[in-house]
């Protein structure tokens, strides 16, 4: 299988595959977390190999922020369009109403209501019992202690004093009724290991990633790029063209975009080798507070 | 058996790039683990400017090395989360040099954690021990070598750190050596390499250190990046546990799972292990394409050219070298749960893609894992582990541990919690239960009641002491009999004074008791008779299994759910009085808790209804099930009590 994989990634492709199956032979209502970035797109590509010849027998969700990038949504219809598979978009319209926005509630509220509660209604509305996300152990140091099938209560809390070991591949999946699991096939893949897949299987990703001119503002030491008009500009903010890219991808005015000429997969990859950030320097959630990613994941957030 | 590895030149692989290595790290606290990774990381520029940044910060707030970079700070963690009382088992790393990934597999070295241990034990190729070299060979580092060795690592660096605090002293290097292997001589490790470190310094990290000339071997990095593990898995006879069954269509009919051992390609015979029927493989399909050959590790779907039954849990093998198929073997157990184990209660069992009721049937001892010594135990608590028979309740296909993880390895559940309860590793299996099964019964069950006008059944009556439970089997036992059904009733008074009258009432005798009582009914049942069971039994484990002994739908579990208030006010034999006084120890209700049914067949005595209209609905759910056939459940409604 796959002549053309490194023995390392044939590894990780074969164990995320195993992970996949043992949801779907485990679990009722299966469903997969799909939020468009890069890791979506590697997990999506794997559960088209883990079934084959069957589709993968769940629906592909989307919570919807209404903050993402235009070329985010054309991308994500596109993508389940090819995959043949059903795409449900959730979008919490409490939350809307109430005026959230990452301008307006700031970003810490914003990402509470929108995609923590709105990913707990959807499940709760869809009565899924197992969720897929594309969440990797290295993006973060509490990441670290995560675990594949992490367990969630009726009212989805995480409960990191009470967690499952995990032996071998002999995963726990036994839920009570109301209960779900997380599940995260993609737990011991690097950033590095995702754009090398990419490049090898010749993954579709979002453009956004490659380098291109795009209208940008730097505010406070951070590129946020233009997307539409509802980004409102302080005194003195002119959108000016910057060849820049993005490594990771959320909400347009959370994201930080880097200068970058990297225009190509192999460009991507070389300059990520040559890199000494760290990924989530772009993700602004995440300067919010120390611990706050600790913090999010007790409250559900992916 | 144990070689220490002498010097260059070592086994090395060719083989570029090696696969993965999956490694462990194990060390007391304050050995320098946190430090060494932190290092590595360091020394390999794999530490982004953004955390080296905040590193130097915090290395000048919190560090314990002046001014001077404290790498422990870099990976640190895993213990400030113990004390908030976080289950902090294992934390992942990953680290690509140019020439092999690694994953790392961290575990706090708190003295309690054999758990954490094993948990990152289980799958990795190598493990690093790491002593201090002030301290020599503790406890600690025995009792890590012998969870190393029991979950299967074969390769072992002794990692004998702060090297720089004896000031590079071969003899001292050369004492704990020797000290280990004394202590590891009935280990089963296929290689150790110790080597001299300092971790805080940097010497024998990635480069070999000047300040140990006396030091022949390899630095730690260059001897992870060229051992090679792979121990032949693709050779060894084939294995491939049915994880899903793939049907897209009607004429597709494939089974998908990972290959755990052996190599295979189409046309080659395969047979399912447990009912030992065969075929021949057709396909190894692929999203990339049809595979003319696959082998260990890789996630594939086959089919078959003959139509046989195969589903989830099966294990696919060869026609020769099939693992071993029974419902009884002995196994290595590491307790996990807080709850400590009752042996003959039943837990869930997870091999490959099965999940099989066992129950642990006789405790042969439990290890002293500083000594290696075998103790004589009646249970197993968090963090003990032991060696044990074990019984399921079907059969089911393995191998021994030491031939093969995939095969060899399961988890115990606890029905009730879904707590990770051990991880297991099975030994051998044991051939009693072939001769018994080889008894077989001649006339069943069906033969057994087709001579009656009615089918068997267990009505288990569960609920507190003065619940009712005795005077509503009572009332329906009299009146199935007076129509003709053939019945029995089993309760306290007729069991606890024969059968079981050398058992308590602690929580592994109630355990027993029900065990028994289960065994019975199912004699009982097998008889053709409909066994009426009033027991108070408690846990919903026991019960779950007698429910695993007996067929679909002949186990009615009936809930007498007297508030325990109103038991306590009718206390029928001052039970409740003399408990609540301290007289009688574990009583249900008082001093054990009554774990309520979840989904009970039927509930009775809730509200106001009386026995005999509880009686009543019992007989009508008999009808309505078709137990009893013929039964004018109207007739049922003038008995009062
Ligand atoms: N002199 C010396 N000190 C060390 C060495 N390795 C670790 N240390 C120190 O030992 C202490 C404990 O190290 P740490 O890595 O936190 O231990 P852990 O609990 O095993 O993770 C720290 O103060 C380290 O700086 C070494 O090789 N030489």
């Amino acid at each position: 299988m796959n002549s053309g994989l490194s023995p390392h990634l044939r590894r990780l492709e074969s164990e995320s595959i195993f992970i996949l199956r043992e949801v779907v032979a485990e679990f009722a209502r299966p469903v997969m977390l799909y939020s468009i970035g890069k890791d979506s797109s590697v997990m999506l590509h794997l559960a088209l190999k883990a079934f084959y010849p069957s589709k993968p027998p769940f629906p592909l969700l989307h919570v919807d922020t209404t903050w993402k990038f235009k070329e985010m949504i054309a991308f994500r219809d596109e993508a389940a369009r090819h995959a043949g598979m059903d795409l449900l978009v959730y979008i919490n319209k409490e939350g809307l109403k109430r005026g959230i926005s990452p301008i307006a509630s700031g970003s810490s509220v914003h990402t509470q209501v929108m995609k923590t509660e709105g990913l707990r209604q959807a499940l709760d509305l869809w009565r899924f019992d197992a969720a897929f996300g594309g969440a990797r152990r290295d993006e973060e140091k509490s990441r670290a202690k995560e675990r594949i099938f992490s367990h969630r209560s009726a009212t989805h809390a995480w409960d990191p004093r009470n967690q499952r070991p995990e032996l071998w591949q002999l995963f726990n999946t036994r839920i009570k009724d109301g209960e779900s699991m997380r599940v995260f096939p993609l737990s011991n893949w690097t950033e590095l290991d995702v754009w090398d897949y990419i490049l090898a299987e010749e993954i579709p990703v979002v453009p956004l990633y490659f380098a291109k001119e795009r209208p940008v503002i730097e505010r406070d030491g951070t590129l946020i790029m233009v997307d539409d008009e509802r980004l409102p500009l302080r005194e003195g903010e002119i959108p000016c063209l910057e060849s820049v890219r993005f490594r990771t991808l959320g909400c347009y005015p959370l994201t930080g975009a880097i200068p970058s000429h990297a225009a190509t997969l192999p460009d991507i990859i070389a300059e990520m080798r040559a890199s000494k950030t760290s990924e989530r320097q772009g993700r602004l959630i995440d300067h919010d507070e120390s611990g706050s990613m600790e913090k999010k994941k007790r409250e559900g957030y992916f | 058996m144990l070689k220490i590895l002498p010097s260059y030149p070592l086994p090395l692989s060719k083989e570029h790039p090696l696969p993965t290595l999956r490694l462990l790290t194990c060390g007391s606290v304050d050995d320098g683990k946190s430090t060494l990774i932190g290092r590595l990381l360091f020394e390999q520029n794999l530490i982004p400017d953004d955390q080296l940044a905040a590193l130097e910060r915090d290395s000048r707030r919190h560090g314990t090395d002046g001014d001077n970079i404290d790498f422990a700070l870099l990976v640190d963690g895993l213990e400030a989360e113990r004390e908030q009382g976080i289950t902090i088992d294992v934390a992942y790393r990953y680290v690509a040099t140019a020439r092999r990934s690694f994953i790392i597999a961290d575990t706090p070295g708190h003295e309690q954690y054999t758990r954490n241990m094993a948990t990152g034990a289980s799958g990795a190729d190598l493990a690093i021990l790491l002593i201090d070299a002030r301290k020599g060979l503790l406890t600690q580092t025995c009792r890590h070598a012998s969870i190393v060795s029991m979950m299967g690592i074969r390769h072992v660096v002794l990692a004998i750190n702060k090297i720089d605090l004896i000031g590079y002293d071969r003899e001292g290097f050369e004492k704990i050596v020797a000290d280990f292997h004394t202590f590891a001589a009935s280990l089963d490790f296929a290689t150790l390499l110790p080597i001299p470190l300092s971790a805080r310094h940097g010497d024998n990290i990635s480069l070999k250190s000047v300040k140990t000339p006396w030091y022949g071997g390899p630095s730690l990095l260059d001897y992870l990046e060229t051992i090679d593990v792979s121990e032949g898995r693709e050779g060894e006879p084939f294995r491939f546990a049915v994880q899903w069954v793939n049907r897209p269509h009607l004429d597709f009919r494939g089974f998908s799972g990972t290959i755990a051992s052996g190599t295979i390609h189409p046309g080659d015979e395969v047979v399912v292990a447990g009912s030992g029927r065969s075929s021949r493989i057709t396909r190894i399909v692929t999203a990339g394409g049809d595979l003319s050959r696959a082998s260990a590790g890789e996630a594939v779907t086959l089919t078959l050219v003959d139509e046989i039954d195969v589903s989830r849990g099966d294990i696919l093998c060869g026609p020769k070298n099939r693992p071993e198929v029974s419902d009884q073997f002995a196994a290595h157990l590491i307790w996990m749960d807080d709850h400590k184990l009752l042996p003959g209660r039943s837990y869930l069992m997870k091999t490959g893609a099965r999940t099989v009721p066992v129950s642990v049937t006789a405790l042969k001892h439990r290890l002293a894992v500083d000594t290696l010594a075998e103790l004589p135990a009646e249970t197993l608590t968090l963090n003990e582990s032991g060696f044990c028979h074990l019984a399921a309740t079907a059969p089911i296909a393995f191998d021994p541990y030491k031939q093969n993880h995939a095969t060899g390895a399961f988890i115990l559940i606890d029905r009730v919690t879904n707590a990770t309860a051990a991880a297991g590793m099975i030994v051998h299996g044991l051939r009693r239960a072939a001769h018994i099964h080889l008894q077989g019964l001649s006339l069943s069950k069906h033969d057994h009641s087709r001579i009656k006008h009615h089918k068997p059944a267990v009505l288990w009556f569960t609920g507190l002491s003065g619940a009712g439970k005795s005077t509503i089997a009572n009332l329906v036992e009299s009146r199935l009999h007076s129509y003709g059904v053939h019945t029995i009733l089993l309760d306290g008074d007729n069991m606890r004074h024969g059968l079981n009258k050398d058992l308590g009432f602690t929580e592994a005798d109630r355990v027993e008791n029900i065990r028994r009582i289960g065994e019975v009914a199912k004699l009982m049942v097998e008889a053709g008779l409909v066994a009426l069971c009033s027991f108070i039994s408690p846990f919903r484990a026991e019960r779950a299994m007698v429910r695993d002994l007996l067929g679909p739908g002949e186990f009615i579990e009936i809930f007498v759910d007297t508030p325990l208030e109103t038991c306590m006010a009718r206390d029928p034999k001052g039970l409740y009085k003399k408990a609540l006084a301290g007289e009688i120890k574990n009583f249900t209700g008082i001093d054990q808790s009554y774990e309520p049914p979840e989904d009970p067949e039927l509930i009775v005595a809730r509200g106001a209804e009386s026995a005999g209209q509880a009686a009543s609905r019992v007989a009508a759910f008999l009808v309505e099930h078709q137990i009893i056939d013929r039964f004018e459940t109207g007739a049922l409604e003038d008995w009062s009590i």
